[in-house]
């Protein structure tokens, strides 16, 4: 079975925010990117897969500018056997990377797409979700364990008071959270192998989608500096300032 | 891609599994960082300078200096193991077809440890050619009698190259002549000839003293020809001083980063104690250094491994990136004030082992003569 990983180059999640002047965004002028980590996450997920015998090929697949490029070959050191990019410079919404990432199932006919629950610089968490919808696969979000049987998937998934367990039918859409699994580092030798294995590149034009933005960004703003916190003396006290003064109870 | 950017951002990973309180606990007892040296030979890391015909992955000095930094930058201490990186050179310029087969591939994969390299002796240290340690032929094998000190990594070192003299020093024309380079096996020779003992320094560096004490080797053992072996150890000398440039350019990045951290963090007077200039301008100071230095490095290693003369960028690199590790790691110190002596914020144990560094591999005063001598055309100082 072959596993397509979706992967995202984003801001260095380790480097401080810099919000431009001008306010249209965030300045990635000079900045340190690096793959989205919960991509990583799946790219190690769907390589672990390989070397279980389960998986067949893992092809990375990532949309974005000229330089996301180097956001695969990570993917490619990792463990996955070949890259598919596809170079734009339009700052892609959600919905034009799933329709993308459409045209490229379609193409390759995986039987599985491992990819990020969510990209730290927009926090969108919608593109697994729209890809499923308009292929017409199952879906399963925010796995923290999955286990491959049978033409299903069996996932444990991370929701609001628990662990929920679904069994899922494939071909299926998959999103990964943080607890599935720990990326590995790339070894030397697989570095340089990287350097050798194969990456096509197709436009959005090649691909038949039409990318251009359906939003419009109007101002981008640093949250506003936390204020101290107060120590209150009593339960009474506490009680009383979160109704009269934060009012939330 | 970027394989030099790949590569650091690969050991920075690794090394995240190796955090502070790994070294901290090493330095206090003195212990040998195995199993992050097995990590690090297992993903082939220390194995990057070896060709790829020998298990290697034939890169240069720049993505081998990288590595070392990336360790130094994280908090760990490269000097565990730098030495299997470029200890084998001499054997791969100068060995024959048959020893490089039989060695490098068991020393790219770790089955053979060779970082351990005897130069250095109780009455002759950058005087190298006045060492006493004499290999004696006899009945075609070679009994040698002698003995070194700082010899680093000899009790965690499946082998040792060795430079002793084969013909005495008053029967040669020029002193440089015979003196030979053999491959010991220390596992065969401990107590058969070889005793080890350990000196406790300042930092956790695991360096040793040697006796030979009619040690027999085999012919097998002598390194390219015999008589030669000055020569061939001059070369891995200028890639082993570009290494431990970027060594100590890492280690400045660590004091740099602490530094600039605890300034932004820690509040005095209303205020972060890096609103004032007397903290924020030595830290700012060193960051310009330290660029400096490290261009010097990089200069330096780009030089090597294009093969290009690189004698005076790489001793200029480790003079100033060894000067402005422990100029920034005094400014890091300076600017955690008390809590910078206190061994669990790491600073202390870092500039212990940043300092060797304008001592060994070769001292500042000795490079200075160099450069005055050699590049200016001064006289000769010494």
């Amino acid at each position: 079975m072959k596993v397509l990983v979706p992967v995202k180059r984003v801001l260095d999640p380790y480097v401080k925010v810099r919000v431009k002047q001008d306010k249209s965004g965030v300045d990635l002028s000079n900045a340190k990117m690096a793959m989205n980590p919960f991509c990583e996450i799946a790219v190690e997920q769907a390589v672990r897969l390989k070397e279980q015998g389960v998986a067949s090929e893992v092809v990375v697949v990532s949309a974005g500018p000229q330089q996301s490029q180097e956001t695969l070959r990570t993917g490619l050191a990792m463990g996955a056997d070949r890259g598919v990019l596809i170079p734009t410079d339009v700052a892609l919404e959600p919905l034009a990377i799933a329709k993308l990432l459409k045209a490229v199932v379609d193409k390759e006919d995986p039987g599985l797409v491992l990819m990020g629950k969510q990209a730290v610089d927009g926090d969108n968490n919608q593109t697994g979700q729209m890809l499923a919808a308009l292929l017409g696969w199952a879906q399963g979000t925010f796995i923290s364990k999955v286990e491959l049987q049978d033409g299903a998937a069996q996932v444990t998934r991370e929701i609001d008071g628990g662990l929920e367990t679904l069994q899922v039918k494939l071909p299926a859409v998959l999103t990964v959270d943080l607890r599935l699994c720990e990326p590995r580092y790339a070894s030397l030798p697989n570095i340089m192998k990287a350097k050798k294995k194969p990456i096509d590149t197709h436009s959005p034009e090649d691909l038949g989608v039409d990318v251009t933005p359906r939003l419009q960004v109007s101002r981008v703003e640093e949250p506003p500096a936390r204020q101290a916190g107060i120590k209150v003396e009593s339960v009474q006290e506490l009680v009383k300032k979160l109704h009269e003064e934060a009012k939330v109870i | 891609m970027d394989v030099i950017e790949e590569v650091r951002k690969s050991v920075s990973r690794l090394c995240a599994e190796f955090p502070n309180e790994y070294w901290r606990e090493l330095d206090a007892g003195r212990g040998y960082p195995r199993e992050f040296v097995r990590a690090l030979t297992d993903a082939g890391f220390l194995a990057t300078l070896i060709p790829e015909a020998y298990g290697g992955s034939g890169l240069g000095l720049m993505a081998a200096g990288v590595i070392l930094e990336e360790i130094a930058r994280s908090g760990g201490h490269p000097g565990a193991c730098h030495a299997q990186m470029y200890t084998m050179g001499t054997l791969l310029r100068h060995g024959s077809e048959a020893q490089k087969q039989a060695y490098l591939p068991q020393i790219a994969d770790g089955r053979l440890r060779l970082q351990a390299f005897g130069v250095t002796e109780p009455a002759a240290g950058t005087d190298t050619t006045s060492i006493a340690t004499f290999a004696e032929k006899r009945d075609g094998r070679y009994v040698i009698n002698g003995q070194k000190v700082w010899i680093s990594r000899a009790e965690h070192s499946d082998l040792l190259l060795l430079l002793a003299r084969t013909t005495p020093r008053n029967e040669v024309a020029r002193k440089t002549e015979g003196l030979s380079v053999f491959l010991v096996d220390i596992r065969e020779a401990l107590g058969n000839g070889l005793t080890i003992r350990p000196i406790e320094t300042m930092m956790n560096h695991h360096t040793t003293e040697m006796f030979f004490d009619d040690l027999e080797v085999s012919e097998d053992a002598l390194v390219g020809e015999e008589g030669k072996g000055f020569r061939y150890i001059l070369d891995g000398m200028n890639a082993e001083r570009i290494l431990i440039a970027f060594e100590c350019i890492g280690d400045a990045k660590f004091f740099i980063e602490r530094a600039t951290n605890y300034a932004n963090d820690r509040q005095v007077f209303g205020g972060p104690i890096g609103q004032n200039q007397g903290i924020q301008f030595p830290i700012a100071r060193a960051y310009a250094d330290m660029r400096a230095a490290e261009l010097m490095t990089h200069e330096a290693a780009r030089r090597f491994d294009t093969g290009e003369h690189c004698g005076a960028e790489a001793n200029m690199a480790k003079l100033l990136a060894s000067e402005v590790s422990w100029r920034a790691g005094d400014t890091c110190l300076q600017t955690h004030g008390g809590y910078g002596f206190a061994k669990a914020f790491d600073i202390e144990r870092k500039l212990r082992e940043t300092r060797l560094y304008q001592v060994a591999p070769v001292s500042t005063n000795l490079i200075l003569a160099y450069l005055g001598e050699h590049v200016l055309g001064l006289p000769r100082s010494f």
